[in-house]
C-alpha cells in the first residue's frame, strides 16, 4: 500500500487545539476486548497522542475465525456489519495485524462479486490500518514518549508481516522508547503456531511449532517478548509459562504508550517483577 | 487410486510423527538446509521477484492455451521419431507403460525420480507384472529399500537420518565388506553409485519424469543433481517419459526462464547439477541414446481443475519450497499428509485427486502463516486455495461436530453485538474472578486442547468495550 500522509498538517497541531483531527474508529479486536483491555486503552492513548479523535463503536469480531473455517456466509455478514458501522470514520485502526489483514485484504475478496458492496469494501479497506503502521505510515509518527528500560525481543506476527508488510515500523518506534534494548531473536518472522482455531484443532502440531518459537525467544536472552498480535502473544506466553520460562510477554502498544503498569500477559499484579524503568524484570 | 491414502488419519499420523525421534532429527535439517540455502541464493539475485512474475506469466499463458501447446508438442515429438500417449487416468498410464514394457520383453526398468510415477503407483503395477523397477535417484533408492513412499517431492528420503540409511545399506548390501566405513554421507553415495552402475547397464527400459515439455521443439527436460537421470534415459534401448499436462511450456526460452527460479527455490542452487534435454530417439549420427522414445502425458483430473477455481495450482513446478518453509511440514514431515504430495501444495492437490472427504484435514492443517505463498516461485495463492477447500468442507459439513458447534456458538454472539457485549463481559468477569491469584489457567475443561501443552493466560477481567462504555457514558453502561 502506498504510504500517504494526508494528516501532515494536523500533526503540527497539538492535541486539543482546533483543527482537523482524524476521526478514528478503534476496532479493538475480540481478544483484546476479552482478555487484555489494557491493550485497547494503550491503542487509544497512542492514537490520541498523535492527534486523533478516537471512538469505539459497538463491535464484535472481524469474522476471521469463520472465514478461515470455511464459513464464508458468516464472514460476509460480519464484514458487512463492520463496514457499515465504521462508515463514518476517516480511519479504522486495529491493534492487530491479523484482524487488520482480514479487513484490508480479505473483506474486498468477500465482496468482489457484488458490485455495490465491492466499492464499499474497497473504500473500507483503504482506510483501515494496523495500529503501529497507522502511526508511522499515515500519521508520520517517528517517536513516542515512553520509557521501558529493559531488553526486549520482538516477534513478527505472520499476517501483519506478510499481508501488510509490517516489519520496520514497530522496530522504528521501539527504538524511540527510552532505555529499551531490542535483541532480535532467530527466525522472528516464523509462525508461532497459533493460527487462530488451528491452535485448538491441531493442538499437538501447534504446540510443537510454539516450542520452536519458545526456544528462539529464550535464546535471545531478553526478559521481555513483544508482538503486535494478542493471539500470537497468548500462544507464546502460554507455551513459555508451561516450559517454566520467566520471559514476560506484552503487546507492543503497551510499551509504546508507556502503559506497562499492568502485569504482563498471564501474570498476577503482586507477582509482577518488571516495574517500569526498573533495571531487571 | 493406485496408492493407498492415510490422509484421513492425518491427526494420528501427525501424533506419531511428533513422537518419532529419528524423524524429528531429520526434519531439523530442513530450516538449516533448504530454507537457508534458498535465502542465500535469492539474496544473490536481485531480479528474483521479477523472475517469479515472469515464471507465473509463462505458466498462466501456457495453461490458457494448453490444447494448442499439447498439439504442437505432440507433432514435434512425432516428427523427431518419438511416440506420444495421452492417459486420462492412472490406470491408463500404467497400462501404457506395461504395454511398452511387454512389447520390448522388458524384465528390468531403471527409473529416474518421478512424482507422476508415485501418483499413478507404477512400481506396484510393474512388480505385479513381473517387471523389476529399480529407482536410481539416491533418495528414491533408499526409500525403495525401505518399502516407503517419498516424504518430500524433491528429497524423497528427507524424513531419514544418515544413520538410518547406513543401517539400511548394511542390511541390504550384504555382499560388501561388513566392516566398511560408512561414516561420511559421501561414502553412502559412492556405495549406491557402484551398485547402480550395474543396474543402468542391465536395464531394458529407462523411465524418467519431466520438469518441462517444450512445445516448440518436442523436447523433454529433466533436472537432477546426481546424473542418474541421464544414465536412465540414455543407456537402455527404450526411454519412457512420464509427465502430466501442466509440464508444457511454449519454448526453450520459457523453460530457461523458469529454470532460473526452480533450483533456487528448491535447493538454493543457481542451477541443478544436470539439466538434460531429450528430443526423440537416437538419430542416425548420434553416438548413443535410446532406440525408442515414448512420452506418456497424464491428465488424471487436471483438465477439470483447469476449468475451476484451483487452476492456479497447475502452475506448480514441484520445487518443494512451500513445504520446506511450512512450519507444519517442518514439524511432522511428509508422510503424515498421507498421500503422494505433502505440505501446502499437497494440501491443495490431494483433495482434488482423492476427494475432500478422504483428506479434509489437509487444507485445514495450516496456520495460514503465508510463508508458502511468499516463497512460491510461480506465486500460487496456496492459503487462499486451502481456504477454498475449507469452504467446501464447511458447506458439505465435513467439519467435526464439536468444532462446528463451537464456531456456531461464537457466530451467534458475534452477530448480536449487544448480546455479545453483555455475555462477554459476564464471561470474562467470571473467568477473571476464577483466575484470581493465579497467573495462568493450566486446566480448563472447555479448552483442553489449549491447556494440554500451554498455560492459558488469565484474562484481566471485564471487557474493553464494557470499560470504555462506562467511561464514556457514565457509570451506567
Amino acid at each position: 500500500m502506498p504510504v500517504e500522509n494526508p494528516m501532515e498538517t494536523s500533526l503540527t497541531l497539538t492535541p486539543g487545539s482546533t483543527g482537523s483531527h482524524p476521526r478514528v474508529g478503534l476496532f479493538v479486536t475480540c481478544l483484546v476486548d476479552l482478555f487484555r483491555p489494557s491493550v485497547g486503552f494503550a491503542a487509544v492513548k497512542l492514537l490520541e497522542d498523535a492527534g486523533c479523535a478516537v471512538e469505539v463503536p459497538l463491535q464484535t469480531c472481524c469474522g476471521q475465525p469463520a472465514y478461515n473455517s470455511g464459513d464464508r456466509a458468516t464472514a460476509k455478514a460480519l464484514a458487512g456489519r463492520i463496514i457499515a458501522d465504521f462508515d463514518a470514520f476517516d480511519y479504522v485502526v486495529a491493534p492487530s495485524g491479523s484482524c487488520a489483514g482480514m479487513m484490508v485484504k480479505h473483506f474486498p475478496l468477500l465482496f468482489k462479486d457484488d458490485p455495490d458492496w465491492a466499492v464499499k469494501a474497497d473504500r473500507f479497506a483503504a482506510k483501515t490500518y494496523e495500529l503501529v503502521s497507522f502511526l508511522t505510515d499515515v500519521l508520520g509518527v517517528t517517536m513516542v514518549d515512553s520509557t521501558f528500560a529493559h531488553k526486549v525481543t520482538y516477534h513478527d506476527s505472520c499476517s501483519g508481516l506478510r499481508e501488510l508488510g509490517i516489519e520496520a515500523q514497530p522496530r522504528r518506534l521501539l527504538a524511540s522508547v527510552r532505555g529499551i534494548h531490542l535483541i532480535e531473536m532467530e527466525e522472528s518472522n516464523i509462525c508461532c503456531g497459533f493460527g487462530g482455531t488451528f491452535a485448538v484443532k491441531y493442538d499437538e502440531i501447534s504446540s510443537a511449532i510454539a516450542d520452536k518459537k519458545a526456544i528462539n525467544i529464550e535464546a535471545a536472552r531478553a526478559p521481555v517478548l513483544l508482538a503486535g498480535d494478542l493471539g500470537c502473544l497468548m500462544n507464546m506466553a502460554g507455551r513459555l509459562a508451561r516450559r517454566g520460562s520467566l520471559v514476560e510477554a506484552r503487546h507492543i502498544a503497551e510499551v509504546l504508550a508507556d502503559m506497562t503498569e499492568t502485569p504482563p500477559i498471564g501474570r498476577e499484579p503482586e507477582k509482577q517483577a518488571a516495574q517500569k524503568g526498573a533495571s531487571k524484570p | 487410486m493406485s496408492l493407498t491414502s492415510t490422509s484421513q488419519q492425518f491427526k494420528a499420523n501427525a501424533h506419531h510423527a511428533l513422537g518419532d525421534a529419528d524423524l524429528q532429527a531429520a526434519m531439523a535439517h530442513v530450516p538449516t538446509g533448504f530454507v537457508a540455502s534458498r535465502a542465500a541464493a535469492i539474496a544473490r539475485l536481485p531480479e528474483f521477484e521479477a523472475l517469479r512474475d515472469s515464471a507465473r506469466d509463462i505458466k498462466n499463458h501456457t495453461l490458457a492455451h494448453l490444447d494448442l501447446y499439447l498439439e504442437a508438442y505432440e507433432s514435434k515429438v512425432l516428427a523427431a521419431g518419438g511416440h506420444v500417449h495421452f492417459a486420462r487416468t492412472s490406470d491408463e498410464a500404467n497400462a501404457i507403460v506395461l504395454e511398452i514394457c511387454k512389447s520390448h520383453g522388458a524384465k528390468t526398468v531403471t527409473k529416474g525420480k518421478s512424482m507422476i510415477s508415485e501418483e499413478i503407483g507404477l512400481n506396484a503395477v510393474l512388480d505385479a507384472n513381473g517387471i523389476k523397477p529399480i529407482e536410481t535417484d539416491l533418495g528414491e533408492y533408499i526409500i525403495q529399500l525401505r518399502r516407503e513412499t517419498p516424504s518430500h517431492i524433491i528429497a524423497p528420503a528427507a524424513h531419514l537420518t544418515k544413520d538410518q540409511v547406513e543401517a539400511d545399506f548394511r542390511r541390504v548390501h550384504v555382499n560388501l565388506d561388513a566392516k566398511r566405513d560408512l561414516e561420511e554421507p559421501q561414502t553412502l553415495l559412492a556405495e549406491a553409485r557402484t551398485i547402480m552402475r550395474q543396474n543402468f547397464l542391465a536395464a531394458d527400459i529407462g523411465i524418467t519424469g519431466a520438469n518441462f515439455l517444450i512445445a516448440e521443439t518436442g523436447t523433454s527436460i529433466i533436472v537432477t543433481n546426481e546424473g542418474n537421470g541421464d544414465l536412465t534415459q540414455s543407456l537402455p534401448k527404450v526411454h519412457i517419459v512420464l509427465a502430466a499436462i501442466e509440464k508444457l511450456v511454449p519454448t526453450l526460452e520459457d523453460a530457461a526462464q523458469i529454470l532460473r527460479v526452480l533450483a533456487r527455490s528448491a535447493t538454493g542452487q543457481d542451477m541443478s547439477v544436470y539439466t538434460t534435454l531429450s528430443t526423440g530417439p537416437r538419430r542416425a549420427d548420434d553416438p548413443d541414446g535410446p532406440e525408442h522414445y515414448h512420452v506418456i502425458i497424464l491428465d488424471n483430473g487436471r483438465s477439470s481443475m483447469l476449468a475451476g477455481p484451483f487452476k492456479d495450482m497447475l502452475r506448480c513446478i514441484r520445487c518443494g519450497a512451500c513445504m520446506n518453509h511450512c512450519p507444519v511440514y517442518q514439524s511432522i514431515g511428509g508422510h503424515a499428509y498421507g498421500w503422494v504430495y505433502p505440505g501446502p501444495m499437497g494440501a491443495v492437490l490431494t483433495p482434488s485427486f482423492i476427494g475432500l472427504d478422504q483428506s479434509s484435514d489437509l487444507p485445514n492443517a495450516s496456520t495460514f502463516c503465508g510463508q508458502c505463498e511468499s516463497v512460491c516461485p510461480v506465486r500460487i495463492p496456496l492459503p487462499g486455495l486451502m481456504r477454498l477447500w475449507r469452504e467446501r468442507s464447511f458447506s458439505r459439513q465435513l467439519m467435526p461436530f464439536a468444532q462446528r458447534a463451537a464456531l456456531g456458538f461464537w457466530v451467534f454472539f458475534a452477530k448480536n453485538p449487544r448480546l455479545y457485549r453483555a455475555a462477554t463481559w459476564a464471561a470474562m468477569s467470571a473467568l477473571g474472578f476464577f483466575a484470581r491469584g493465579r497467573d495462568n489457567l493450566n486446566a480448563l475443561p472447555f479448552l483442553k486442547a489449549w491447556t494440554k501443552s500451554r498455560d492459558f493466560p488469565a484474562p484481566q477481567g471485564g471487557t474493553f468495550q464494557a470499560q470504555w462504555a462506562k467511561r464514556h457514558t457514565g457509570p451506567k453502561s
